[in-house]
Formats: structure tokens, sequence, C-alpha cells
């Protein structure tokens, strides 16, 4: 939709008040849901958002399994009362059928899958309250879930989305953004390597937009990965602390 | 596994003591928060012990029910997520989601919480109450916690206003209206003991289930369930301890909805 009702940015300021490059604020509380192998509660802006993880088990229906690796399995949703709008309709519907699909590679890309054959890894991905960029916060929040769940990975992903206002290169969308920006480009980064797990996009951009979108999402990731690696040492450092 | 865990159970039974370490007739640690999500237009969070249940309510535009032309409607549903538990799958919902789901409703809608005709709107519109129930970790004991965060969360809904044929969510809205204060108290026949708030270890040798919702003078539900049974004479005691226990419940209820 081109924005032609609101005008989303005005003095170099968002609706929110938020630079152009500025994220929202974000928090991640490792281990919320017991029983599961690893688990985190996000909270980026208003998105509330809980990852959890399990297996390695038998891969079940078992047409699924694959005998030189594991399958990762990804189901995103969003709960019906999630939305400032209207009820949402219970059940998976094509969004949300996509994102669970993009998700479950972007782990297929670090998880040391051949170290456990025939078998599958779930990932359960919540969407609690929603304000734009879930699926960008459910990668982040599933990415610490998993390490948690101590299933072994060759990298820390992190997912922000970016986009464009008019001419202005925007960082970290939130709803009404989403709804009225000029582009809009969700990614997902292995910053080991600076590689691109996840690139979806729709709008218009040109080539320099794209690339200075790019940039923005990579400085960002310092922050997002930081804050991720401080939720994992948080919960050794709890651990160290019960049992010394 | 299972027959490790009875063994255990047992034992520990023997001599007087729970899987948690407390009485035949005491919950475990039971908090209930409020306003978790702020989208909703009500929302409420139950935990107990490690049981963890999420209700939301959403109200929408509606037309009413052909038998009940002046009311609004209540629509209860119930996720068991698959995050929840290693035994919930992906997929339609299960006969056990349906009866929480169905359990839960039957509580909070013969409860005498809401009264039904003060959500009519206009003639062909009322407004629709959606409550959705989200088990985001099972340690047994779900009707309960389910029914706690639903009472909550109805407590706490901020309706929307239907004007000029639009629905308008706004800073604004009012508290919905509601009445009694319903909770409901579960017990378990656990190794032919009876047990209040069985948790997932007891349940899984639970052969019987019974659970009572009621207000404070009345009783509004109740659902026995499982392969097993209870005498006249223990579902007698086991009313009598459902309206000693609520009161604590109600205290719970009453503090977290600012009452």
């Amino acid at each position: 939709m081109k924005n032609n009702d609101i005008k989303l940015i005005s003095n170099g300021k968002r609706l929110d008040g938020r630079a152009p490059n500025e994220m929202r604020s974000m928090k991640i509380v490792p281990n919320v849901v017991k029983n599961s192998g690893g688990s985190a509660y996000m909270e980026w802006g208003k998105n509330k958002i809980i990852a959890a993880v399990y297996g390695p088990g038998e891969a079940l229906p078992r047409h699924t399994a694959n005998p030189d690796r594991a399958v990762i399995k990804c189901r995103y949703m969003m709960a019906p009362f999630s939305s400032s709008e209207e009820h949402g309709r219970v059940g998976m519907n094509r969004r949300a059928i996509e994102i669970s699909k993009v998700t479950a590679e972007v782990f297929e890309n670090i998880v040391l899958l051949d170290q456990f054959p025939g078998t599958e890894i779930n990932i359960y991905i919540e969407v609690l309250q929603s304000d734009g960029g879930t699926r960008a916060a459910g990668i982040t929040c599933a990415s610490v879930a998993m390490a948690l769940s101590g299933i072994p990975m060759k990298d820390l992903p992190y997912a922000v989305s970016v986009g464009k206002v008019g001419e202005d290169v925007i960082l970290d969308l939130d709803k009404l953004e989403d709804n009225y920006s000029d582009a809009d480009v969700p990614l997902a980064i292995l910053p080991r390597t600076d590689s691109v797990a996840l690139l979806q996009m729709d709008g218009e951009m040109t080539k320099k937009q794209f690339n200075d979108a790019m940039a923005m999402a990579m400085e960002a990731g310092k922050t997002i990965s930081k804050l991720q690696k401080d939720a994992l040492r948080s919960q050794y450092i709890e651990q160290e602390q019960k049992y010394r | 596994m299972r027959t490790l865990t009875s063994e255990f159970l047992r034992e520990r039974m023997a001599k007087g003591v729970r899987n948690s370490k407390r009485d035949a007739m005491s919950y475990r640690g039971i908090t209930l928060t409020t306003g978790t999500m702020p989208n909703a237009e009500g929302s409420a969070e139950a935990v107990i012990g490690s049981t963890k249940v999420l209700a939301g309510i959403k109200v929408a535009l509606a037309e009413p029910m052909q038998d009940t032309p002046e009311e609004g409607n209540l629509t209860t549903s119930a996720e068991l997520l698959p995050m929840a538990s290693e035994n919930y799958d992906i997929g339609p919902p299960t006969p056990e989601g349906v009866e929480f789901a169905r359990v839960v409703d039957r509580g909070i809608r013969h409860g005498g919480i809401l009264d039904m005709s003060k959500l009519f709107i206009e003639e062909g519109k009322v407004w629709n109450v959606f409550l959705d129930l989200y088990v985001i970790n099972y340690d047994g004991n779900l009707f309960d916690a389910g029914t706690l965060a639903s009472m909550a969360a109805i407590a706490t809904t901020r309706m929307p206003r239907y004007e000029d044929e639009k629905v308008v969510r706004d800073e604004s809205m009012k508290r919905l209206e509601t009445g009694n204060i319903i909770t409901s108290c579960t017990f378990g026949k656990v190794l032919d003991e009876l047990l209040l708030d069985p948790d997932g270890a007891e349940e899984e040798l639970m052969k019987a289930r019974l659970t009572v919702a009621n207000s404070e003078d009345a009783i509004h539900a109740m659902q026995k369930g499982l392969g097993g049974s209870f005498s006249v004479k223990e579902i007698d005691s086991l009313i009598d301890a459902a309206f000693e226990k609520s009161k604590e419940l109600r205290g719970i209820v009453k503090r977290s909805i600012g009452d």
C-alpha cells in the first residue's frame, strides 16, 4: 500500500518518535516453557513472542524422516487475540505456513543436522501479541531457544526487517509502517559469516537503497546479537550461582 | 517409565507425602496476572505450579443466535499448544482440548458473570465475546488454571464501542460489567486418594477427576472425567472442599482484577 494518507516520517522522526535507523526496545527472557528442551520469551516493541524447541526425537510420520540427517519442522502461529484489531482466524493461514517454512530453512543452515540422522527437531513460535516484524522477532527468539536446548549450531542467527518510506530507508518497521511503507525487507543474518539466511522483499527500492538498508540491518544486528548472547549468558550465570 | 513414576508416587503417598510436598487438599503456588497482552480487550495469565495458561479476550460485532435475538454471544476455544508438552501435537483440536474448552466455558457461561442482554447493540447486531485459552506449559490441572485466567481476563475486559456503524477501540473504552466471581476446583482420584490440584505426574496415575465450578453460594458447573468413579459420599465431601478452597481462589482473582 502506498503512503498517501499517513505521513510516516516528518522532520526525520517516525510516528513513534524513532530515528530512521533506530530499533524498538527489546527484551529476551530465557527458559519460559519448562517442558521444552529450550525456550525463550521475547518482547520486541509491542510484539510478544514465545519460541520453544523440542528434539531431536523420532521423526513422525515416519516418511518425513531423512536417514542422513535431522529434519527441522517449524510452526509459526499468531494467537487469535494478538492483534489490536479484530479477532483472528484460528489456525494456520497461507501466510503462517510460508513463514513457518522460511523460518525452518534459516535453521537448516546452521544446525549440525548430520549428527542426528532420522530425527526431527521442532520449533514452535507463538505470537501472543503482534505489532509488525513478528517473523523477525520469532527467528531471533527461536535462535535463543535452539541454543538453550543444547542442539549444536554453527551460528546464532538474528533477524530484523528494513524498509522504505518515501525516499528514506528505515529500520525495524512496526505494523503501521509495514502497512503503509513503500518497501519491506525481512532479513535473517548469520553473524559469524554475515551471510543471509532469509530474505524477502515487496515494494519498490533502488539498488542503492537496498544496499543502504542491508548495511543498516547489519549494524542493528550487533545490538540484537548482544541481547541474544546476554540472555544465554544470564541463564548460565543463574545456574552457576545455584550450584556454587 | 510409567511404572517407575507410579512406584515412586505410591511409596511417597504411603508416607503421606505428595509429589510436590503438599497435603491432599492444597494447591501448588498460584499466580494470576492481568493485562499481559494489551492488544487484546482483556487478558490474563494463570500459573499453577508449572502449568501456565493464558486467556485472551477479543470482542467483535456479530449477528445474534437465532434463539437469543436480544443477547450477545460467548465463544470459547482452547489451544493445547504443541510447545506445552511432549504429548501435544500439531493438528485439529483433540477430545482433551475440546473438553477443556467446554468445561471452562460452562463455568463462565452459567456462572452469572456476564449479562448477555447487555451485549445487545441493536436489532440484528450484538457483541460476540471470544475467549481463547492458550496452554503454554502443561503440568496438570488445566481446568482450574483455565478458569482462573478466563475469569480474570473477562473481569478486566475493556469494551469497544459501536459508533457510526463502526467498531471503535480507543483509550476511553470502559470495563465490561461483570457479576459473580467463578472459580473451579479440580480433584483427582490418584492411587485411591482424593487430591486437590493434581500435577502432571499425578494425572498420569489419575483414575477419576471431578471439577466443581462455583460462586460464593452456588455450584455453576461440574464435570466428572476419566474411566474411574466417585462414591456419592466422596462427591459430597469434594463439593464441600470446593466451597472451602474457592475462598482462597476468589481472593486471588479479586486481587488480580484490582477489586
